[in-house]
């Protein structure tokens, strides 16, 4: 091209791996914090090397009972798992069938069911936190899994990026399917889910993202330490009334906390990136 | 479209679970949250009293939350700007270096994955006073820096924490949205000799205006919602509410306060403004939008 300029390309290639530097300095520090022993972090400012406690700060924090926490971080980890596995299947699944009905069929009241569903979009649970928590107490759903899953699948995204992708599907499709006989559960198992393939996987990567980050919810109904996530556990690991702070404990389990989703997300970069430009459209 | 039309009974089933979630999970606590609004329980929870708009006339006459409005639409801007402004530098640099931008792309996507919290967690020991190396480097070049004393330090470790796991999310989409301009456009302008600089304003930016827009949205919906965790596993809200912003103020209300007519008419006004935003996102910016 005529308006290559050698020198600018240079300067693009610096800026870019100085803003990579800086983007992995938290990390990189939260990570050489992990391996020094409490004393020797207080004893100067946070060090930019490792220290002499290699992955043990993780293996104790991994094995033995955490203070403040009441149990170890494996425990942590195991639910913050069964948490975002359960709000990415379940939404998937749920999703997969809503919008099968509402693209595929027509029946009374199917654009009442459309805006019941899509006007989920705009409130996040946040905005109704003190309500839904009154519910789940009521319903029995305190520290348990389905109280972490359930209220968390309760929004439209999934459905919504579904009949999206069913919309683009050819009708003639169908047609050949009618006319082969198949109805409609044959139709949904046998063409539709291998042609969603990759739209299942994009969505996969999201919603086991947005599960395994929440907060607000799991720091809500999880008072036993039984059932509370990872990511929860940090703040109470933090708060120290009276003594220092265990920073190498915190960062120990604050890298643990990324490592899940952060190796989803590099793993399955392909399906995060379209799945994520899809939900644009 | 073609569509299955004899069965009647099929649909139900398939729309059932959703429906079900949907009812039990979302409309009947929003339906709960705009009912208690209007309503001012006892303290010991034992009944309550019909009172019409007084939550609300009492919201919205209180100094408290007008400094939380303030503080939220601060902290959104500058989530909002700095995320986006970072993402769109590093996305034209990613875009004109042509050899490596797939490998950038890699190299900075994961931050997205991180739970605010957790980048919370890790800026605030980054910036704990006395320990950490940031607050170290700021010490030497004559900043004091105690993010628990200092509100608008305090603010600051929040908007970067925010934009750290933000900026990511932006990166992707503008780094799209460059990828997909024509690059023959650019060629032109280069010929009739506008330098780089001027192409970018000229040409770049404006098509890139419909992904920047969508982006603005999202990071204000992100900034607005999703970080509560940030907020609250650094500063709680302080010191003294300089971090309170309304989400959060509906949290404090609700469940250490325990003033839920006040929550939930807090909650209700919420609901308004993102609905506000949505209508605003759909009917009145998008036409202004260039594409």
């Amino acid at each position: 091209m005529r308006y290559r300029r050698p020198g600018l390309d240079i300067a693009s290639h610096a800026v870019l791996i100085l803003a990579l530097l800086a983007f992995c300095l938290p990390v990189w520090l939260a990570f050489t914090a992990a391996t020094h022993d409490q004393a020797s972090l207080y004893t100067s400012t946070a060090p930019l090397w490792f220290g002499d406690q290699g992955l043990g700060n993780f293996r104790s924090v991994l094995s033995e009972p955490v203070a403040r926490l009441g149990t170890d971080v494996t425990r942590l980890l195991l639910n913050s798992t069964v948490m975002a596995l359960g709000i990415a299947c379940g939404k998937i699944i749920i999703a997969i069938l809503a919008a099968y009905a509402i693209v595929f069929f027509r029946f009374p009241l199917r654009r009442l069911c459309f805006w019941l569903i899509f006007i989920t979009l705009m409130l996040p649970v946040e905005v109704r936190i003190m309500p839904t928590y009154k519910i789940a107490a009521d319903l029995n759903l305190l520290n348990s899994y389905a109280g972490l899953i359930l209220p968390l699948i309760a929004s439209a995204t999934a459905t919504f990026l579904f009949r999206q992708f069913y919309l683009t599907v050819p009708p003639e499709l169908l047609e050949a399917a009618r006319v082969d006989g198949a109805g409609p559960w044959r139709f949904l198992k046998d063409i539709l889910l291998p042609l969603s393939k990759t739209n299942i996987a994009a969505l996969f990567v999201i919603m086991f993202l947005y599960g395994w980050n929440q907060y607000l919810w799991p720091l809500l109904i999880t008072t036993e330490s039984d059932y509370m996530t990872i990511v929860v556990s940090l703040k109470r690991l933090l708060s120290s009334a009276d003594n220092l702070v265990p920073w190498q404990a915190v960062m120990a389990t604050a890298l643990l906390a990324m490592l899940p989703p952060v190796a989803v997300i590099v793993l399955m970069q392909r399906y995060f990136v379209k799945g994520l430009v899809d939900a644009e459209k | 479209m073609a569509t299955f039309q004899r069965h009647r009974l099929t649909p139900w089933i398939l729309l059932a679970p959703q429906l079900a979630i949907v009812a039990v999970f979302f409309f009947w606590p929003a339906a709960q949250a705009v009912l208690q609004a209007f309503y001012v329980e006892d303290p010991f929870g034992l009944g309550r009293t019909f009172v019409a708009f007084e939550n609300f006339t009492r919201v919205l006459a209180s100094a408290e939350y007008y400094r939380a409005l303030g503080i939220t639409v601060a902290f959104s801007i500058g989530v909002a700007l700095g995320a986006m402004a970072l993402a769109l530098l590093l996305a034209v640099l990613a875009d004109r270096v042509i050899k490596g931008a797939h490998a950038y792309k890699t190299l900075l996507i994961w931050p997205y994955a991180v739970a605010p919290a957790v980048a919370g967690v890790l800026w605030m020991f980054m910036l704990a006073p006395e320990l950490g190396l940031v607050s170290a480097w700021l010490g030497a070049l004559g900043i004091d820096w105690n993010h628990q004393l200092n509100g608008g330090q305090a603010m600051a470790l929040v908007v970067m924490a925010s934009v750290w796991k933000q900026m990511s999310y932006n990166f992707v989409f503008f780094l799209a949205g460059l990828q997909a301009i024509p690059r023959s456009l650019l060629e032109a302008a280069a010929i009739d000799g506008a330098g780089p600089w001027r192409r970018f304003w000229t040409i770049t930016f404006p098509l890139l205006s419909p992904t920047s827009f969508f982006l603005l949205v999202m990071n204000s919906v992100y900034a607005f919602f999703e970080t509560f965790g940030t907020i609250d596993a650094t500063t709680a809200g302080g010191p003294g509410g300089a971090t309170r912003t309304l989400v959060y103020k509906v949290f404090e209300d609700g469940f250490v306060g325990y003033d839920l007519g006040s929550s939930a008419a807090q909650s209700v006004l919420l609901m308004l403004l993102v609905g506000l935003l949505t209508l605003l996102q759909f009917r009145y910016l998008e036409r202004k939008v260039q594409y």
